[in-house]
């Protein structure tokens, strides 16, 4: 550090472990490293001997013993006899769910008001800045709230389709939209294979126009390339990508199951159910409000003149944005929204305010509840966020290093 | 000769002509910013609509908010049908909703003053044009401030006072000659005051008067989401500033226990922690010390603002040019000195606005403690009053009033810090 | 070194710790204050008032355990805890006593270490649903959306009876029971489930009560008591007794009204005199002053007065005492002989 010339080499004495700057790092250390182990150990022991004077102990054995309980979404087999560890996969999934939903839906909300903070347009931009302001400044947990009992007051419940004159009407007749959940209609083939087949079908029907479409762009990318003449390709394209599917459709027979009124609720159609809507919505319109913000920065962070050089060269104002504004704002919108990602998944956790299973709800929740298990629970639950989170970390990382300026 | 005179020469201008009605005045502002294109008339027309739907829906319901009624049925009552609010429901439990439902109601005063008093110790640290020698009376504020809410002997709050004001001697006096004999050294100091003090002050609890004692669990209401956010951001930026050195330092077993502490922090929800301090962290403390749940809250949200807070002063390390690390070494200023007197200063000047964002996140934050059944703002509107029949089905009114005093307090200090960023904004763009 | 740091900063805190060590009865003497952890809010068992003072019959036996002990009704901290926090905050020693509608199940007194000292509200998981929909049995209820508080023993006794019975149902679990009414209210479920006395307390507090049936068919036994912490019998003992004597004063004819009289001196009745202290040295025997029941008794009254005074016939929660009328009148409740 300041020692610049060889210090002379005398024979080691003790107070060069705190005078000496090539020793004085290890003292330190050494000293950091004794505290914390001392106060862990602190911790630990007396976590123990807590434990022990209530003759209680630290036992994973529950996660194999039923569950007990029911969960009302469930995107994997899973009964009340299923272990409380199906139970954790069950909120698991869940939690990816919506997460994986609301930030879908968080990018759009949030792309479309950023650019929209920056339309020409004073109205609009008012107004968007009025959502951004109102959504970045109230907690969540109020706006899961509201937001929630908004649905709860607002939409029908089921019992007001009932009767000769109902209060509620499904819409167009094919979907209900009810305080418990959204009814769709479900698509299905008359002649096809069953269910998942069907679905694989559908799958690479659409993975294969994906894959043409592309290569019919490439072909007139290179076209253009050679001769300075981009041919039209969007019918091409229009057909690549519906042609096919149409045809299975009218192959296989596509019919509709439409949601009816049975019993207490309806059945028949694709139900998605309440609790993911309010905590879905919640979560994307609250975050999109923080993407907004990143996204005016991103685009407000690219310089004037790269626009106006763009300009100078005869670009078009719509190929502007996605040809030169865009790539280069981009690198400083990603980082940002990619950890707005990551508190979506974090604040996922406050699902069970609305009663959705989520991990929080199950194994932090009704198993913590039922088998006493603090400890091990909160433990479990802790690991599952820490690996999500250090899995989008590492993705954040990877992608830093890949759009790296190349400085020379 | 015909007399040759210049038959019309203008020696001044001619006044501008008015410009032309839809090029100016209110038309063509319209033109420019509503109506510029079809898409943005489009958009424009969709906006009227969208806040034409959202003002019917409000503004009537407000105005014919009731403000006095002793229960919803009544309140529903009055109205008769046509759409109102029952603001009723603030006036007779704003107490509740600003203090919590246990917090001795002619006692409110002391935390009001002490809320008073924020301002007043805030202000030298938020504008620094202020004379500096207010910042005594920040220095002096907590103590003041956990006396008036908590209440009892005056001797708890003195004697950390004592020992803090002992500490600052010890680092004073000894500071000159090497920072960690000073730093560690005023540590040692305040707790050996503490110590024996606490051996001398008689027991703190007073049950009657004007200055009685009240239980953190008695705290409650939008006091505590205050408290909570004051106390742990305030505590969180020295474990902060430490953590961000540690992480940036060249010691790897400093380093690496500085990151896996952020790291994991970060990686994890607030809600989890709080479960921590709610059902765990009593195990860790030695058995019999019953650190109250309020105490254990604190300690959690303070950690986790405090990774957060790292991370921000990272970022404002990490974007000082190394010429001034290498000019700090070129003194021959030691770590201590050259981080004191010349890196943090700038560091946590590029911070700041982090820091608030930071701040305002966690404050929010403080909501969360309603979960792990903490009477807060939004505790107190999920608990007992939407409980009490009296009030059961009052959403409106209340989770408005709740989003109205966030987004008051939160959006004062984003305007604080953008203020702030202009003025500290030295850099010519 | 280390230890006295830390207790040294806390005593600067203030925060002044409450002890948890093996003598919970010489802590709460010591506090001079009774910490009682109650639910957050149960109209009729123990809900806080627009004034913040707790009232319920969860709430009327903390208050006579902390008379017993204290001679002082008032000297109660409520503590309010969650299906979550209950029993970790009795474990941790935050509370010296947990009366928050709790059922005494096998694992809950054995492997999770607590004591149940006595029950005071014999009860059953019901359900309720709209008059409306034309329920009249809980077997009718087939594909219906369940409203259930989460945490409690009723998410698993619903889960076993519609198992049992061969039926659907969609679970939606609340974390309050606010939250659930909200729910039901506005028809987000069909059914709410949990204890029937809680069905009844949130039946009264609904705008038109009469348009809410419960059905009739109590799934599950329900006994909800007092608990303590495993291994503090002495303790356990006091709690246990002061439930009791409330017990025996309604069988003894012992009220809040003839208490003052009948303490004054010893009567004809040998069982009241060991009671209230006139004779014998009861009191003693747990460490508590001889009129440690009679303070019991008259902080809120016998059994049957709290009863009638929080969720009895006579309020708006209206629960007939059923199986919680004394063993003379065809109930179960028995307290053992003071003697």
């Amino acid at each position: 550090m300041t020692s610049i010339t060889d210090p002379p080499r005398g024979s080691f004495q003790l107070s060069m472990l705190i005078n000496d700057t090539r020793y004085r790092s290890y003292t330190f250390q050494a000293i950091a490293f004794i505290v914390l182990a001392l106060s862990i150990g602190f911790l630990i022991n007396n976590l123990f001997t807590n434990l022990a004077a209530q003759g209680l102990d630290i036992n994973f054995g529950f996660l194999g013993a039923p569950a007990g309980y029911d969960i009302n979404q469930r995107l994997i087999e899973y009964t009340s006899q299923s272990t409380n560890l199906q139970a954790a996969f069950v909120g698991i999934l869940n939690t990816l769910l919506v997460a994986f939903l609301a930030c879908v839906t968080a990018t759009i909300f949030g792309v479309l008001a950023g650019v929209l903070r920056l339309s020409n347009n004073w109205l609009v931009r008012k107004l968007m800045a009025i959502y951004v302001e109102i959504f970045r400044n109230i907690p969540v947990l109020i706006w899961i709230l509201i937001i929630f009992t908004i649905m709860i007051a607002v939409l029908p419940g089921p019992r007001e389709f009932r009767g000769d004159d109902p209060a509620a009407t499904m819409f167009l007749g094919i979907s209900a939209f009810t305080n418990r959940g959204v009814y769709i209609p479900l698509p299905y083939f008359e002649r096809g294979f069953g269910g998942g087949l069907d679905f694989l079908m559908m799958l690479v029907v659409l993975v294969g126009s994906f894959f043409g479409a592309r290569a019919v762009t490439a072909r007139a990318t290179r076209i253009q390339e050679a001769t300075g003449e981009r041919p039209a390709t969007l019918l091409t394209n229009l057909a690549i990508w519906f042609g096919p599917v149409i045809a299975i459709f009218l192959i296989f027979g596509l019919r509709f199951e439409v949601p009816e009124l049975k019993g207490f609720n309806f059945a028949g159609g694709i139900k998605v159910g309440g609790p993911l809507i309010a905590i879905w919505f919640a979560l994307s319109i609250y975050t999109g409000a923080f993407i907004a913000e990143n996204v005016r920065a991103g685009i407000q962070a690219v310089s004037k003149g790269q626009t106006e050089a763009a300009g100078a060269l005869g670009i078009r104002p719509g190929r502007i944005m996605s040809l030169v504004v865009l790539p280069q704002a981009l690198r400083v919108i990603i980082p940002p929204l990619i950890s707005n990602y990551l508190n979506i998944t974090k604040n996922s956790s406050l699902a069970i305010l609305v009663g959705y299973a989520d991990v929080t709800a199950t194994l932090g929740g009704i198993t913590l509840n039922q088998t006493g298990r603090a400890i091990e629970c909160i433990l479990l639950l802790m690991l599952f966020y820490l690996t999500i989170s250090l899995l989008i970390s590492a993705v954040i990382n990877v992608y830093n290093n890949a759009i790296k300026l190349k400085e020379r | 000769m015909v007399d040759r005179t210049i038959a019309f020469v203008r020696t001044e201008d001619v006044p501008a002509m008015p410009p032309p009605p839809n090029a100016a005045g209110p038309v063509k502002w319209l033109k420019d910013n509503l109506f510029a294109t079809p898409a943005n008339s489009v958009l424009t027309i969709l906006a009227i609509l969208a806040i034409y739907m959202i003002l019917t829906g409000t503004v009537p319901w407000m105005l014919n908010g009731i403000w006095e009624a002793p229960s919803l049925a009544a309140c529903r009552e009055v109205l008769n049908g046509a759409s109102g609010a029952c603001f009723a429901v603030l006036a007779e439990r704003w107490n509740q909703l600003l203090f919590g439902f246990q917090y001795p109601a002619d006692l409110y005063w002391r935390p009001g003053l002490a809320f008073l008093l924020l301002f007043l110790a805030a202000a030298p640290v938020l504008f620094f044009d202020l004379p500096r020698k207010l910042l005594l009376f920040t220095a002096l504020y907590p103590f003041i401030a956990y006396w008036l809410i908590w209440g009892g002997s005056i001797f708890g709050p003195l004697l950390a006072l004592v020992g803090i004001v002992a500490g600052a001697l010890f680092y004073q006096r000894f500071v000159k000659s090497s920072f960690a004999l000073g730093f560690f050294g005023a540590i040692a100091t305040a707790l050996i005051v503490w110590t024996l003090g606490g051996y001398i002050i008689p027991d703190g609890e007073i049950a009657e008067g004007a200055m009685r004692s009240v239980q953190s669990r008695d705290l409650g209401g939008f006091m505590l989401n205050m408290m909570l956010g004051v106390t742990c951001v305030s505590l969180s930026l020295p474990i902060g500033i430490a953590l961000a050195l540690g992480r940036q330092s060249s010691m790897p077993i400093i380093k690496y226990i500085c990151v896996i502490f952020i790291e994991f922090i970060r990686g994890v929800p607030l809600i989890t922690l709080l479960f921590v301090a709610n059902v765990m962290l009593g195990y860790f403390f030695p058995p019999g010390s019953g650190v109250d749940l309020f105490l254990r809250v604190v300690i959690m949200i303070t950690m986790f603002s405090a990774a957060y807070i790292a991370e921000v002063i990272r970022g404002g390390l990490a974007a000082l040019p190394k010429g001034q690390y290498e000019a700090a070494d070129s003194l021959g200023l030691d770590y201590a000195q050259a981080m004191r007197l010349i890196i943090l200063p700038q560091a946590l000047k590029i911070s700041i606005p982090g820091i608030v964002n930071v701040a305002v996140g966690l404050f929010k934050d403080t909501t969360l403690v309603s979960v792990i059944s903490m009477f807060d703002l939004v505790g107190m509107i999920r608990g007992p009053i939407l409980a009490s029949v009296e009030w059961q089905g009052v959403y409106w009114e209340l989770f408005g009033f709740a989003a109205l005093l966030f987004f008051i307090v939160c959006y004062g200090i984003s305007q604080y810090s953008q203020w702030l960023e202009r003025r500290l904004a030295t850099d010519h763009r | 070194m280390k230890k006295t740091a830390f207790y040294g900063a806390l005593a600067v805190a203030g925060l002044a710790a409450s002890t948890a060590s093996a003598a919970t009865l010489d802590d709460v003497k010591a506090r001079g204050v009774l910490n009682c952890g109650v639910t957050t809010g149960l109209v009729g068992f123990a809900s806080p008032d627009a004034n913040g003072v707790w009232n319920g019959f969860d709430v009327g036996v903390c208050r006579a355990v902390a008379a017993a002990v204290l001679g002082d009704s008032d000297a109660v901290e409520f503590v309010p805890t969650t299906g979550k926090t209950r029993f970790t905050a009795l474990a941790s020693g935050e509370i010296d006593m947990l009366a928050r509608n709790t059922t005494w199940t096998f694992s809950r007194d054995v492997d999770l270490k607590f004591e149940f000292v006595g029950i005071n509200y014999y009860d059953g998981q019901g359900f309720m649903v709209p008059r409306d929909l034309g329920v009249a049995s809980a077997k009718d209820l087939d594909g219906a959306t369940v409203c259930i508080q989460t945490g409690t023993t009723t998410e698993l006794n619903l889960a076993d009876f519609f198992r049992a019975n061969g039926i659907s149902y969609e679970p939606v679990p609340v974390e309050t029971n606010a939250e659930a009414q909200v729910q039901y209210v506005a028809g987000a479920c069909d059914v709410y489930t949990t204890d029937a006395s809680g069905l009844a307390a949130t039946r009264a507090s609904f705008e038109t009560p009469g348009d809410h049936v419960l059905l009739p068919e109590i799934i599950s036994k329900e006994p909800l008591g007092p608990l303590v912490r495993h291994g503090d019998n002495d303790w356990g003992d006091i709690v246990r007794w002061s439930l009791n004597a409330l017990i025996a004063a309604e069988e003894l004819g012992v009220t809040s009204a003839n208490i003052e009289e009948l303490g004054a001196a010893p009567t004809g009745n040998p069982e009241i005199n060991r009671l209230l202290g006139t004779e014998g040295e009861l009191g003693a025997m747990l460490g508590l002053d001889a009129d440690w029941a009679k303070n019991a008794i008259a902080a809120g009254g016998n059994y049957g007065e709290l009863f009638e005074k929080n969720v009895g016939e006579n309020t708006p929660i209206g629960l007939a005492r059923g199986l919680n009328a004394q063993w003379t009148d065809g109930g179960l409740l028995y307290a053992p002989p003071f003697r």
